[in-house]
């Protein structure tokens, strides 16, 4: 019955001629930002505007005990220091999720203790940039060092020191946190009987792997700016990805009503996931407050690095088994994921480690358990792929290592062990974000499509298991993903929308486009609906003023999420339209078709300019408006297989991605080129993360290279040739038939990197990232050098 | 101190705080905000402009060298609704996201197109490898510029 249903809805997309949806329409806000228009927070100078900067702890663990900022004060064009005993103590998660937030209240605005070395000890706002770093030199503080935690291993040991000892910490939520044990996070599922199935199994691997720290890089790193109105309100510009959990969370900080802020979102240069964090903003309404002047705080690169937030790093041991025929008997999976010195997305990271990965596969048994630790590290949030990047990585290799040791193609073999259209897992109901899950059945699925076309992109039969000798060996490797679109039950969005007298229309909207380029879907989804062109939308999108709600731009959800309220805001708004042209047309409303912009009776016509102009100023009067709202019930997951070549320098280590082909089902593609250029995006910051990005600490716990220039991120001259290709499905429950593609993509590099560096040199790398020192020594050890 | 400079073929007088102050804030304070901050340290490419032409990274750039020089940024290459070629270009292939790179890279796809009209893919690589972009993996951007050379080599044929 259900097949039948989706057959049904694929004849339907097939019948359906888009005007707007599948088409490259040219990005919304493109002029503006070809042009470089004043677009960004840092372009918005409002007069007399106070620059902000940090003190930053040089100390990975230490209380401070006497803080004296007077000399710093009295420097001429000094405005403001704050320390911990200028601002409320109010415990607070920088992590910008729904509320209440599965994330610890562990966070001040500023303390005083200091949990990592890059951690706040105080702010100033200063005339100049130049003052502002002249008074940071004039604090005098006096430090009561701590011992710090440097290693996740040691975390939870005995004796270990207690990173958050304050008694304010806290878990919004009914959810497993015990900071005197340096836990910050718990999660423990079975599912089955996965203890009993492993002992039964025909083959059983078990591995460690170890996955590493990274940094977002987006080209514009932190900025806000922060200053009051004409009526006393604060007006808050800042590049996030979630201008309405800013404005929740700030209010909370600093114990200010909701209604007493405004949040701006500008156009954002890039965020990654890094940007859904409240991380700057209460400091810099705080500095606000306390001058009553404009101010504004942008990070420098190296304190982007240091003092922002980083990927989770995770030591998982995996442990799967296999019956002959290829069927799984169960998985058991235990995490040990660092989360730097406050517990910003904890639960939730860990939570998706397995519920992005687990329900792909066909197993029934299943232990999935993992601890979040806190450590005196830099501190960890979402980033792009948000978990499912470290599963992949764990699972993508013991997959490869599990063929051959049952003696199947791996590209075969992926075929038959995933999930398919109208088949369900038990993990989507056990596991959600940070709570139980939601239960659904896959309504789309184009995995095997993105198998067979990946594999025959890169040539796999004849690539694949090559004997060869000589200094450079080539090899390929592959692996097959699915994500989520949404979180199903708790995020909501909303939107918008108004006709204007020439047939065009305002759209407003929650949806915070970071420059993915969602405000331009957005109006091809409208304008679909609408029967008219995409350039007759007027977008305007995240302002806590103007716009409705929306959860932000975080966990593939834009498109998939919004992306239905735009549309059922725009079906309203063409009934309203329809109304008003029956009573122009003298004609009842089921004769009318709307298409071109324009209303079609069965005896005239009218176009959007005259229906819009007739209700504005002719007869019953009112303006064509609507709103909706759109929860999920549901997170269809986008499929994709990847493959890569590499070749390897037996002689240096070092690993040269040859070719790359990114397979991606995303359900209707609503802007191919860009669900291509998320794909490409966000493959090769996966590439670059898999072989060369990586923090490096001293003894102390300094991460010793926050710039660009030692730490490495792929540029033109690293590329290999990136295939890209959408294989197109219709998600019945997505807007005109779509999924989600921003995250996925990520995932895919450090699983089939790895397999392919197998596939060259025969042998396996656990532990990424993947430099030539690793894959060396690794070459020396047990290469077998095919 | 004041420095003489053409900045878009026009000539400007720019208040400098002295000879080594970054070239970048000087025209960020002087309004052309489409240069932009990335790393101030030379590694991002986010605030090249053209200084006679050529490419250079405008933080690291002491802005009393541009005196009298010609200075090209982004506001000097099309404005909205007057894009030039390039600008079109970019668009149309997708190389676009954020944007928060784009005027750097416009710049330096604008200094390689005056020289070498007709490049190969080596020579678009080579010509934007110090520019970063962590939205679009290159690929579009790559696109970009060859489909601006093919506009161009139209337009110079008529």
């Amino acid at each position: 019955m259900f097949l039948i249903c989706v057959n049904l809805w694929l004849k339907k997309m097939e019948k359906n001629n888009f005007q707007q949806v599948g088409k490259s329409k040219i990005k919304v806000d493109g002029q503006a930002l070809v042009t470089g228009q004043p677009v960004f927070v840092g372009d918005f100078i409002i007069p007399g505007m106070l620059w902000a900067k940090v003190l930053w702890s040089p100390h990975s663990h230490a209380r401070i005990k006497n803080i004296d900022a007077s000399e710093a004060e009295k420097l001429p064009g000094v405005k403001a220091v704050l320390t911990y005993k200028d601002v409320p103590r109010i415990p607070f998660t920088t992590a910008g999720q729904g509320a209440p937030e599965p994330s610890p209240y562990d966070s001040f605005i500023l303390d005083n203790k200091v949990r990592y070395l890059g951690d706040r000890v105080a702010a100033v706002a200063a005339e100049t940039e130049e003052i502002a770093n002249e008074a940071l030199k004039q604090i005098k503080v006096d430090y009561e060092i701590l011992e710090p935690i440097l290693d996740p291993k040691n975390s939870r040991k005995k004796n270990a020191p207690v990173i958050h000892d304050e008694k304010e910490a806290h878990m919004p939520l009914p959810l497993a946190y015990e900071p005197k044990k340096n836990i910050c996070a718990h999660i423990d599922i079975k599912i089955g009987d996965a203890e009993k199935t492993l002992k039964e199994s025909d083959y059983v691997i078990e591995h460690e792997y170890d996955i590493h720290y990274a940094q977002h890089t987006p080209i514009e790193t932190h900025i806000s700016t922060a200053y009051f109105d004409v009526h006393g309100r604060m007006v808050i510009i800042t590049s996030t990805q979630v201008p309405f959990h800013v404005r929740r969370i700030v209010a909370r900080s600093l114990n200010i009503p909701v209604q007493k802020i405004r949040v701006i979102k500008p156009r954002i240069g890039g965020g990654f996931g890094v940007k859904q964090e409240v991380l700057i903003e209460p400091l810099v309404a705080a500095l606000a407050m306390k001058t009553n002047q404009a101010v504004c705080l942008k990070y420098t690169r190296s304190e982007e690095f240091i003092s922002s937030r980083c990927r989770h790093p995770q030591v998982i041991n995996l442990k799967t088994g296999v019956q002959k025929d290829g069927t799984f008997s169960a998985i058991d999976i235990g995490i040990l994921q660092n989360n730097g010195a406050y517990g910003s997305h904890s639960l939730t990271i860990l939570c998706n480690t397995g519920s992005k990965i687990l329900p792909l596969f066909k197993c029934k048994n299943i232990i999935f358990d993992g601890d979040v630790v806190y450590t005196n590290l830099p501190v960890c949030g979402a980033y792009r792929g948000y978990g499912a990047t470290e599963g992949y990585f764990a699972m993508g290799i013991q997959l490869d290592e599990m063929a051959e040791k049952i003696g199947v193609d791996i590209v075969e073999w992926s075929k038959k062990i995933h999930i398919s259209v109208g088949e369900t897992s038990p993990v989507f109901a056990a596991l959600g974000e940070g709570v139980e899950g939601v239960e659904q059945n896959i309504s789309s699925c184009g995995l095997d499509k993105c198998i067979e076309l990946g594999a025959k992109e890169i040539n796999w039969y004849q690539k694949r298991r090559k004997t060869q000798t000589g200094r450079y060996r080539r090899g390929v490797g592959m692996v097959i993903m699915m994500q989520g679109s949404s979180i199903p039950e708790i995020d909501m969005g909303a939107a918008f929308m108004k006709m204007n007298e020439d047939g065009s229309f305002n759209l407003l909207l929650g949806a915070t486009d970071l420059g993915t380029g969602s405000d331009t879907i957005m109006s091809q989804i409208a304008a679909e609906v609408l029967g008219t062109a995409t350039e007759k939308m007027l977008v305007y999108s995240s302002d806590t003023d103007l716009t409705p709600f929306d959860v932000g731009a975080y966990a593939s959800s834009t498109t998939y999420l919004s992306g239905q309220a735009v549309l059922k805001t725009a079906q309203k708004i063409k009934e309203q339209i329809k109304k008003v042209a029956a009573e122009m047309l003298k004609e009842p409303v089921e004769n009318l078709t709307v298409h071109e912009g324009k209303v079609f009776g069965k005896k005239g016509k009218a176009t959007f300019s005259e229906i819009a102009n007739y209700s504005l100023y002719t007869k019953h009067q009112h303006q064509i408006m609507a709103g909706e709202s759109h929860i999920t019930h549901k997170s269809p997951p986008p499929f994709s297989a990847h493959f890569g070549e590499v070749e390897v320098d037996t002689l240096t280590g070092k690993v040269r991605v040859i070719k790359y082909v990114a397979a991606v089902d995303c359900g209707t593609a609503i802007n191919p080129k860009s669900a291509e250029g998320q794909t490409e995006g966000a493959v090769i910051n996966g590439i670059s993360y898999a072989l060369c990005e990586r923090y490096i600490f001293n003894k102390k716990g300094k991460m010793l290279n926050p710039n660009f220039n030692y730490y490495k991120i792929f540029s033109t001259m690293d590329l290999p040739e990136l295939k890209t290709i959408l294989v197109p499905t219709y998600e019945p429950t997505g807007p005109f038939g779509a999924k989600s593609v921003s995250e996925i993509g990520i995932n895919g590099p450090c699983p089939v990197i790895a397999n392919a560096i197998y596939d060259a040199v025969g042998v396996r790398l656990y532990k990424a990232p993947f430099t030539p020192d690793k894959v060396l020594e690794a070459i020396k050890k047990n290469g077998n050098h095919r | 101190m004041k420095i003489e400079t053409t900045i878009n073929n026009q000539k400007k007088e720019l208040n400098v705080k002295n000879y080594t102050e970054p070239l970048l804030d000087v025209l960020r304070r002087h309004g052309y905000v489409g240069t932009k901050e990335g790393c101030r340290s030379g590694q991002c490419g986010a605030c090249v402009v053209l200084v006679n032409g050529l490419p250079v990274n405008s933080c690291i750039y002491p802005a009393g060298r541009a005196s009298g020089k010609k200075i090209t940024t982004i506001e000097g290459i099309g404005i909205p609704n007057k894009l030039d070629k390039i600008q079109q270009s970019y668009l149309e292939s997708g190389a676009v996201q954020c944007g928060y790179c784009t005027p750097g890279m416009i710049l330096c796809t604008k200094s390689l197109l005056d020289k070498n009209p007709a490049p190969t893919d080596e020579e678009i690589k080579l010509a934007l490898d110090g520019n970063l972009c962590r939205c679009t993996g290159y690929v579009k951007i790559i696109d970009a510029v060859k489909l601006a050379a093919k506009k161009l080599k139209k337009s110079s044929h008529r």
